[in-house]
């Protein structure tokens, strides 16, 4: 090889056929790449087109729920108690923020978030998937709105949207019925169909709102839209609308509910107005309330403490969970069982010295007045509320009878009102003290519950339900709010005896001894039937004497004041109760707010 | 007769009328998917014909380039082409990369033109060596192979570096050098392989790791190589039809009009497009190479050949990257994607290639 320096014919010939065959061979090569590439597209584009063509399907289509309008509540004349106000709510997408930090701190300096807020909302952002878009600030005021908006450019990632927000009009007046929407947070989203609220950001709490979220919801609608690269939709592809919520129509009547409030003056208390003939609910009062316009948008730490701590107890549904004694407002209940049970007629006369003694005891008794009321029948011992003819009833009776009576009033369990949370109070047995005590039942007990004292406790709808019960002569009274339901005879009793217990309740407001009779000018000429009722804040017997003087006592140490009654006394259609906490003697301070709503509610219904 | 001086002028065209068909037909398929891939953009479209207009004029001027003169310009073109190569890594501009020298009218990328003037310099210098090549022509061959490569890959750009050292190391194949250096060669580049991927940029590594996993980063890196494969598999057999391609609509492709515009044609023309696109590129190649082996010696031989082989190495790369089976260089279709400079630079190889050929006679002569 050493030698050639130049071509040669020959060595020309032979070089040129082994450059040939290098290029034939790299030429073959080459096809054999080429065909090696198509096959790799044939495997992209034959076998796996199928997995490809749905991976780009997701890609591009995107399912957007839109959330629906939630239905909105309305009293018996079409006032929205409940509505959906316009407003706009400013709205992160955190995948489209270059960076969080600083975007929140930009953010919480146009709309005044504190260090508080600013990392509740840091936290939310990054629970959320990155593409989830997350509100920081629901409710933007309309400066709030023009300052987002000149600072736009610089805000990547950040929405000012329009939405609806949750309104109560009468705010505290009605807290306690509609409860109010918030914030949907992990433990609803467990408990709710998850589906249904892809694009639901409230839900009801408490109240109407939370009993009937199924139906104030409604149903989520969807969007299937092809979005480019950024998530930007491009068209909406299909499109299935979302159905609002149904309404929800009330048979509450806002002027009397306003005027029972306004009734009860400054005083805590409840009041529950029930129409006697369908058990639908005309008035319920829980005071004092609260706004519930402040939990819809989140209440700060700090005010919620407030609430929570007041002592008058703002967050407190009084008619729904408060237990009280009934008192004297059960001795109607307990003369029905004594009359069922022959036990005493409407004749049956006893004699009141002022206090009572068990045979063989030494425990005293005591009537209200002070050397008693001397002979009386069952309608002067209900007018004039004497408690010896109720201990010596009881007595006869026994504690079962009571509570076989009393149970087929309601008493001891829930009322079934389409609320959520409802407590059902305490009906006392030898069974329910055995199981709860542990103990069983003493003789004197029987007594002091024949006065509606002791163990029983019942909650002011409790109350109502029993009453309108009464007042229907033993029809069975569900209390509604939405829905009436019509329900059948629960007691039966001899007409003899409604007739006797329904007497001796009119004389308490219209006879000359009758504890509540000081009410009747407030009537304006309707008669009812009606009995007073004291619940004793102090239950033992030695601090009876210092609950004597309740004037001196200071204000939360004070009876509660009861009053139940239902009009017109002979033919009820509307039963009442008021209960006044810390207000002092039923007569002097619950009679009067049922005197001051009984005939409102009247001339409400048809 | 009529002798017009048209007729004398048309005369001495020395296009080759297959190759010049078969390639001109590529390129109007590609114009089509360019309008397609760049948004039904029909600006897009004219740019990219007024740059095939001046490919054309260049491959027109270099079929008329006689061997002889390519011969003796090639130490000229290789020495100049080296002087410019530093003087880009000295007053370079680009963005990321410094590959551009910027003349004031034009930007030219000289290592561009090594993709030509480095398998010239190879053939030229074995051309007066006796073949097959003997240790010290081989030595001379990786010495004028390695310096523009080694400056290309310092821009930094690794897949030129490696098309120009892919073009020499042809040309060497080519002339008959023997298998054991050639084995000796693969095992050397084996060896080396490691100790070269410790001279990596960080991007470069990425950019292979993400090939062997895309997975891994599916927002970052791997996005290109998953939304490629999407478009391509989701194209079925036959495809979802022209402007019809989701992927580079949406913009979930990177780059559709360029480097990925092979992804394009795939999602809309399906396996039967891409297999007809495989068969006109092969049957290009064919035609080059066809002429390339009857050019009159070696040297036209080994450069023709070479140059048919820089057009495959573009086909193979960007094919074989935009089905997820390498990893991403910017690599384009060869006469599809849009851009300008490889066109000019394929298109000039082919005039070379049909001049290489039109001068076969003289040898008889």
């Amino acid at each position: 090889m050493n030698g050639w320096t130049a071509i040669g014919g020959a060595d020309a010939a032979r070089v040129g056929q082994l450059v040939n065959r290098r290029i034939l061979l790299l030429a073959g090569l080459m096809l054999l790449a080429l065909a090696l590439i198509l096959a790799r597209y044939g495997q992209l584009q034959l076998i796996d087109a199928h997995e490809y063509a749905s991976q780009a399907e997701n890609n591009r289509i995107r399912l957007r729920a839109i959330a629906p309008n939630r239905g909105l509540i309305f009293d018996r004349n079409g006032i929205a108690l409940a509505e959906n106000r316009p407003a706009y709510r400013l709205v992160m997408v955190r995948e489209r923020v270059p960076e969080l930090d600083p975007a929140l701190d930009a953010v919480a300096a146009l709309v005044g978030l504190d260090r508080e807020e600013r990392e509740q909302v840091r936290l939310r952002v990054l629970a959320r998937r990155p593409f989830q878009p997350v509100v920081i600030k629901p409710d933007l005021s309309a400066d709030e709105v023009a300052r987002l908006a000149l600072e736009r450019h610089r805000l990547d990632g950040l929405e000012i949207e329009p939405y609806l927000v949750r309104h109560y009009p009468y705010g505290e007046a009605l807290a306690h019925v509609l409860g109010y929407v918030a914030r949907l947070d992990e433990a609803d989203l467990a408990r709710l169909d998850g589906d249904n609220y892809r694009a639901t950001t409230h839900t009801g709490k408490l109240g109407l709102e939370r009993e009937y979220e199924h139906r104030l919801h409604g149903t989520t609608g969807f969007e299937r839209v092809e979005t480019n690269a950024q998530g930007r939709t491009l068209r909406v592809l299909e499109r299935r609308a979302p159905v609002p919520g149904d309404n929800l129509h009330l048979g509450l009547d806002l002027s009397l509910q306003l005027s029972a409030i306004e009734a009860l003056g400054d005083l805590p208390g409840a009041v529950v107005v029930l129409d006697v003939a369908t058990g639908q609910v005309l008035a319920l009062v829980s005071k004092p309330g609260f706004d519930p316009n402040r939990f819809v948008n989140g209440i700060s730490h700090a005010d919620y403490r407030a609430l929570l701590e007041s002592r008058r107890r703002p967050l407190f549904n009084r008619f729904l969970n408060g237990g009280y004694e009934p008192g004297s407002t059960l001795k109607p209940f307990i003369a029905l069982a004594g009359l069922e049970a022959g036990v005493i007629s409407p004749a049956t006369r006893v004699f009141s010295s002022g206090a009572f003694r068990l045979p063989g005891h030494s425990r005293e008794y005591r009537d209200w007045r002070k050397g008693g009321h001397g002979w009386v029948d069952l309608s002067a011992s209900l007018e004039q509320s004497v408690n010896t003819y109720f201990y010596e009833l009881a007595h006869n009776l026994g504690i079962d009878a009571i509570s076989r009576e009393l149970a087929l009033f309601g008493f001891g369990q829930a009322t079934g009102i389409d609320l959520p949370g409802e407590y059902r109070g305490v009906l006392p047995s030898r069974a329910w003290k055995q199981r709860t005590l542990n103990q069983a039942w003493f003789p004197g007990e029987t007594v002091i519950t024949g006065i509606g004292q002791g163990f029983m406790v019942a909650t002011p709808l409790q109350l109502a339900q029993a009453t309108a019960m009464l007042a229907a002569r033993g029809r069975g009274v569900s209390p509604r709010l939405v829905r009436p339901e019509a329900a059948a005879q629960r007691v039966q009793h001899a007409t003899a005896h409604w007739d006797a217990v329904f007497e001796g309740l009119h004389a308490v407001v219209h006879g000359s001894r009758g504890t509540a009779r000081a009410i009747r000018p407030a009537l304006r000429g309707v008669e009812i039937a009606g009995k007073t009722g004291t619940a004793q804040v102090f239950t033992r017997p030695e601090d009876e004497a210092r609950a004597r003087a309740q004037d001196e006592l200071p204000w939360y140490l004070r009876n509660h004041a009861l009053f139940i009654a239902f009009a017109p006394w002979d033919a009820p259609r509307v039963a009442i109760v008021v209960v006044v906490e810390h207000g002092g003697g039923g007569a002097s301070v619950a009679a009067p707010v049922a005197a001051e709503v009984l005939p409102r509610a009247l001339q409400i219904l048809p | 007769m009529i002798a017009s001086p048209l007729f004398r002028a048309l005369g001495r065209i020395r296009l080759d009328p297959w190759l010049t068909g078969l390639v001109l037909a590529l390129m109007v398929l590609g114009l089509g998917v360019l309008y397609s891939a760049g948004n039904a953009d029909l600006t897009l479209v004219i740019r990219q014909a007024t740059r095939f207009g001046v490919g054309l004029s260049v491959m027109l001027l270099a079929s008329q380039l006689s061997p002889a003169t390519l011969r003796r310009w090639a130490p000229l073109v290789y020495v100049a082409g080296i002087l410019l190569l530093i003087a880009v890594l000295l007053v370079g501009v680009g963005r990321g990369a410094a590959r551009w020298l910027d003349l004031g009218l034009i930007r030219f990328q000289p290592a561009e033109a090594m993709k030509l003037a480095v398998p010239l310099a190879v053939a030229a210098w074995l051309h007066r060596r006796p073949l097959p090549p003997g240790p010290a022509d081989i030595l001379v061959v990786v010495v004028l192979v390695a310096l523009p490569a080694g400056l290309i890959f310092l821009q930094p750009d690794l897949g030129t570096a490696l098309l120009v050292a892919a073009g020499g190391a042809f040309v060497l194949f080519v002339s008959g050098l023997r298998w054991r250096w050639i084995v000796a060669a693969l095992a050397a580049i084996g060896a080396a392989a490691p100790v070269a991927w410790g001279y990596l940029h960080d991007y470069q590594r990425n950019r292979v790791l993400t090939f062997l996993d895309p997975s891994s980063d599916p927002l970052g890196q791997g996005w290109n190589i998953i939304q490629s494969k999407i478009a391509v598999g989701s194209g079925g057999l036959s495809g979802r039809g022209w402007l019809h391609s989701t992927q580079s609509r949406l913009e979930f492709l990177p780059e559709p009009h360029t480097d990925f515009i092979l992804s394009v044609a795939a999602e809309e023309f399906g396996f039967v497009g891409i297999s007809a696109l495989f068969v006109l590129y092969s049957a290009i190649l064919m035609r080059a190479l066809w002429l390339a082996l009857r050019a009159r010696d070696a040297f036209g031989r080994m450069f023709g050949a070479s140059l048919a082989f820089l057009f495959f190495l573009y086909l193979l790369v960007n094919a074989a990257m935009v089905a997820g089976a390498m990893p991403v260089v910017g690599v384009p279709l060869p006469l599809v994607s849009y851009g300008g400079t490889s066109a000019v630079t394929l298109l000039t190889g082919f005039g070379i290639i049909m001049s290489l050929y039109s001068r076969r006679k003289l040898l008889a002569d």
